[in-house]
């Protein structure tokens, strides 16, 4: 604006080619910031600075002007508006309503920002590897060539292998978390006094509370060389890798949210029918196993796929813990990869946008985000349906 | 009749009995297996990262003529921590002896000596607090007293003058400063956390900044304004999913959707700072609308009956009663969003960034990540550090945690 105000008014007080105008512009910049010196012998610094100051206040006087004006027009409208009849209340609120239902929009634009972002970019990986073969494909190797001509470049993508890592992993730490969190939730919510869950139930907390790193860094430094260290005294030999170290920490980590919603679930069984059971002379177990637990197992199976799908989300262990290689391997003892070590792995460091080896970690996404998304929607409104069973 | 039933009962009551037993021990083995699993993991990280609070210095005569101190600009500081070492052992004259000297002392001593010398500082011989190596720090914490050899990577000879130098009382082990105050570094003596904290804080800030009044909105719309139909039972299907999407894919949407898209730096604090919005914003909405639907509707509907509008019950009467339980469910979304890593390894907020940033658009790290950067040096001092670092990480949790715990304790009130 300011610019433009000048060169219009610059060539009825100084002679300038519109060609050296920006350098003249330059120097009466820099003149006015006090860059350069002003020299009172120069016409360039004298009048042009003039014009220059000119501008500066035409335009700030019209910003007065222009919001004077739009604060003028404001106010009148206002009081145009302000008469008895008016209820302005009803207006603003409307509008607060409004901005509140466009805030609680948020939630649902990020589920569908995640799933356009995810599948955009898997249908340009689909683009450049078939959809069979990465589905049933046997073969992982995501390293694509740096140049042209480099030997062994052409980059596998088959995620089967990926995939049998994950439900491997996933099936370990299950073995861990579901007996050891439904026997906690049954003890915490059928036997323990309340004195003693009030000790037990912070130690499930804070278990639950520990950052996955920490359990990371735990598999990969304590448990992963342990279970090394047995097999070497077994005579096998094994890699500090194994999926059976990585799928033992997160069940572990997995246990309290197991143990949480069993209790829940457990605690929803209505007493009068523990009451019936006892009754008839059953003893406290005989009363849980024929009684309690049944009415109970669909919430427990709802509350264990969700763990199911943490298991097969969480990222810091395998990243930390487990192997790079794919390996196809029902043997828990070998190292496997998984879906979300391989995103890591695939999108950390440097990367141009449009190879293979990168998108392949959205389509990894993709399957990943798809099947949690199913189980937790199962499962959610198994949990739901179950509870109002019993309301 | 009854005696065959007695006796029957009789007869079966003992392996019911046993059953009970049984049931009762496995609830008992359970809990015991998670506890021991939390006390070996937490003695772990404890036993390991407690030496990392102190840190060995060597104390080195420094010699400072008066022209050094007229002109601080050109004094040489390696070279004035050099002649102090030499001048602890005058007998070594070989290059190779002064050099496997010289490594005894961090290079962070003569930057640390640099900034305790002005020019007010008097002419003459100080006895300056140098920082040690790291090879040093380990052999003195007593890290390889019980194996094969005790002098862990120090070579022979630096051995010999590490003694020479404890027979002297010349070493000390003082509180790790650098631990505290330092970014991240490439010599385990002189990293620190402080570039991590400052980066966890700017991105807490702002997902504190935004996931509370968010989550607080949507809350309170769901609960008092929105109408009960097929699009609002839509929404809450959503967040409830949204709450169990792996942290991973947040990181995919982050790449794709901030980075990507919109042309956010990588690294910066304010993606990670939006990523964990989104993560942890249904944590607060589910924890913000429990404490709305506990405020009883005996206190609404005397608001209503007295005139108010909807709006005014809801900000005057519904909001202040339901403000612990929103705080609260906000700070334990916060904790989880300190502990959270995955989705930051995907926008780039893992690298080595040895300054503190100072705004949310520079490159940084979090604590977590930190952790997982320390985690894969195999350097003895660095695996200490890890451990330090998860204390630390830890301890914040369980401020939070606590603070979350008291605050329901101060306000909640049974109606």
């Amino acid at each position: 604006m300011i610019r433009y105000l000048v060169q219009s008014a610059l060539p009825s007080v100084l002679d300038v080619e519109p060609e050296s105008f920006q350098f003249i512009y330059n120097e009466l910049l820099n003149v006015h910031a006090e860059i350069i010196p002003f020299d009172a012998s120069n016409t360039t610094h004298t009048l042009g600075l003039a014009v220059y100051v000119g501008a500066i206040n035409t335009v700030s006087i019209s910003k007065m002007l222009l919001f004077g004006s739009i604060v003028l027009i404001a106010t009148m409208y206002a009081l145009y508006r302000t008469n008895p009849s008016f209820n302005a209340r009803v207006h603003a609120e409307l509008m607060i309503k409004w901005i509140l239902m466009l805030l609680s929009m948020i939630s649902v634009i990020t589920t569908f920002g995640i799933l356009l972002s995810v599948l955009f970019e898997s249908i340009r990986f689909f683009g450049q590897v078939s959809i069979f073969d990465f589905l049933f494909g046997t073969q992982w190797s995501p390293q694509t060539a740096i140049r042209e001509d480099q030997v062994g470049s052409s980059g596998a993508f088959g995620a089967v292998p990926v995939f049998g890592g994950t439900l491997l992993i996933a099936l370990v730490a299950m073995a861990v978390a579901i007996p050891f969190g439904l026997f906690s939730a049954i003890f915490l919510s059928e036997y323990a006094k309340s004195s003693t869950k009030d000790i037990l139930k912070p130690i499930l907390e804070i278990l639950a509370g520990i950052p996955t790193v920490v359990y990371g860094y735990f598999a990969a430094l304590v448990i992963g060389p342990f279970i090394r260290e047995l097999g070497d005294n077994l005579g096998w030999q094994l890699t500090s890798e194994s999926a059976l170290a990585v799928g033992l920490v997160m069940g572990v980590m997995i246990i309290p949210f197991v143990s949480s919603i069993s209790s829940d679930v457990i605690s929803a069984v209505p007493m009068s029918l523990r009451e019936g059971s006892y009754g008839c002379g059953a003893t406290k177990s005989e009363t849980i196993r024929n009684v309690v637990l049944p009415a109970a197992l669909p919430g427990i199976i709802a509350g264990v796929l969700l763990a199911v799908s943490r298991a097969i989300g969480e990222t810091m262990i395998v990243v930390m813990a487990a192997g790079l290689a794919a390996n196809l391997t029902f043997n828990p003892l070998e190292p496997v990869t998984t879906v979300t070590a391989q995103i890591v792995t695939l999108l950390v460091g440097d990367q141009e946008f449009d190879s293979a080896k990168t998108l392949a970690a959205f389509a990894l996404g993709l399957v990943l985000f798809v099947v949690t998304l199913l189980l937790n929607i199962y499962a959610l409104h198994v949990v739901r349906k179950y509870r109002e069973q019993y309301e | 009749m009854s005696r065959d039933l007695k006796t029957l009962v009789s007869q079966g009551l003992k392996s019911r009995y046993r059953n009970e037993r049984i049931m009762r021990s496995l609830g008992v083995t359970a809990l015991l297996f998670a506890s021991g699993f939390l006390l070996l993991i937490l003695s772990i990280i404890f036993s390991q990262g407690y030496r990392a609070f102190t840190q060995t210095y060597i104390e080195i005569p420094i010699e400072l003529s008066t022209a050094d101190i007229e002109d601080i600009s050109s004094i040489n500081f390696q070279n004035k921590i050099r002649d102090g070492l030499r001048e602890l052992f005058p007998e070594l004259q070989a290059r190779a002896e002064l050099a496997d000297l010289f490594r005894l002392a961090s290079r962070g001593a003569s930057i640390d000596l640099e900034r305790d010398i002005s020019s007010e500082t008097p002419p003459g011989t100080i006895n300056f607090i140098a920082l040690a190596s790291s090879d040093v720090d380990m052999v003195n914490k007593g890290y390889f007293v019980d194996s094969e050899s005790p002098r862990g990577r120090l070579s022979e000879q630096q051995y010999e003058y590490f003694q020479s130098l404890t027979d002297r009382n010349l070493i000390s082990r003082q509180i790790n400063t650098n631990l505290f105050l330092k970014g991240d570094s490439s010599y385990p003596e002189m990293a620190g956390v402080m570039g991590a904290i400052m980066g966890s804080v700017f991105v807490l800030g702002i997902t504190l900044f935004l996931s509370f009044p968010i989550g607080a909105a949507t809350a309170i719309y769901l609960e008092e304004f929105a109408p009960k139909n097929r699009f609002t039972d839509f929404i809450e299907v959503n967040i409830n999913n949204l709450a169990a999407v792996p942290s991973v894919i947040f990181g995919l949407l982050g790449l794709a959707m901030f980075i990507n898209f919109f042309g956010f730096p990588r690294s910066a604090p304010i993606v990670g700072g939006f990523v964990l919005t989104l993560m942890t914003l249904p944590i607060v909405i589910i924890a913000s609308r429990a404490a709305i639907t506990s405020v009883p509707p005996s206190i609404k509907e005397a608001a209503l009956g007295l005139g108010a509008s909807k709006l005014k019950m809801v900000v005057d009467h519904v909001i202040p009663l339901a403000l612990p339980g929103m705080l609260t469910g906000t700070i334990i979304g916060m904790a989880r969003a300190l502990g959270e890593s995955a989705p930051l390894l995907m926008i780039g907020m893992v690298a080595f960034i040895t300054e503190i940033p100072q705004t949310i658009f520079s490159p940084s790290t979090t604590l977590p990540i930190q952790i997982f950067l320390w985690a894969d040096s195999p350097d003895r001092g660095f695996s200490e550090r890890t451990s330090a670092a998860i204390i630390i990480l830890l301890v914040f949790l369980i401020l939070m945690n606590l603070i979350a715990v008291i605050l329901r304790k101060k306000f909640e009130k049974k109606w």
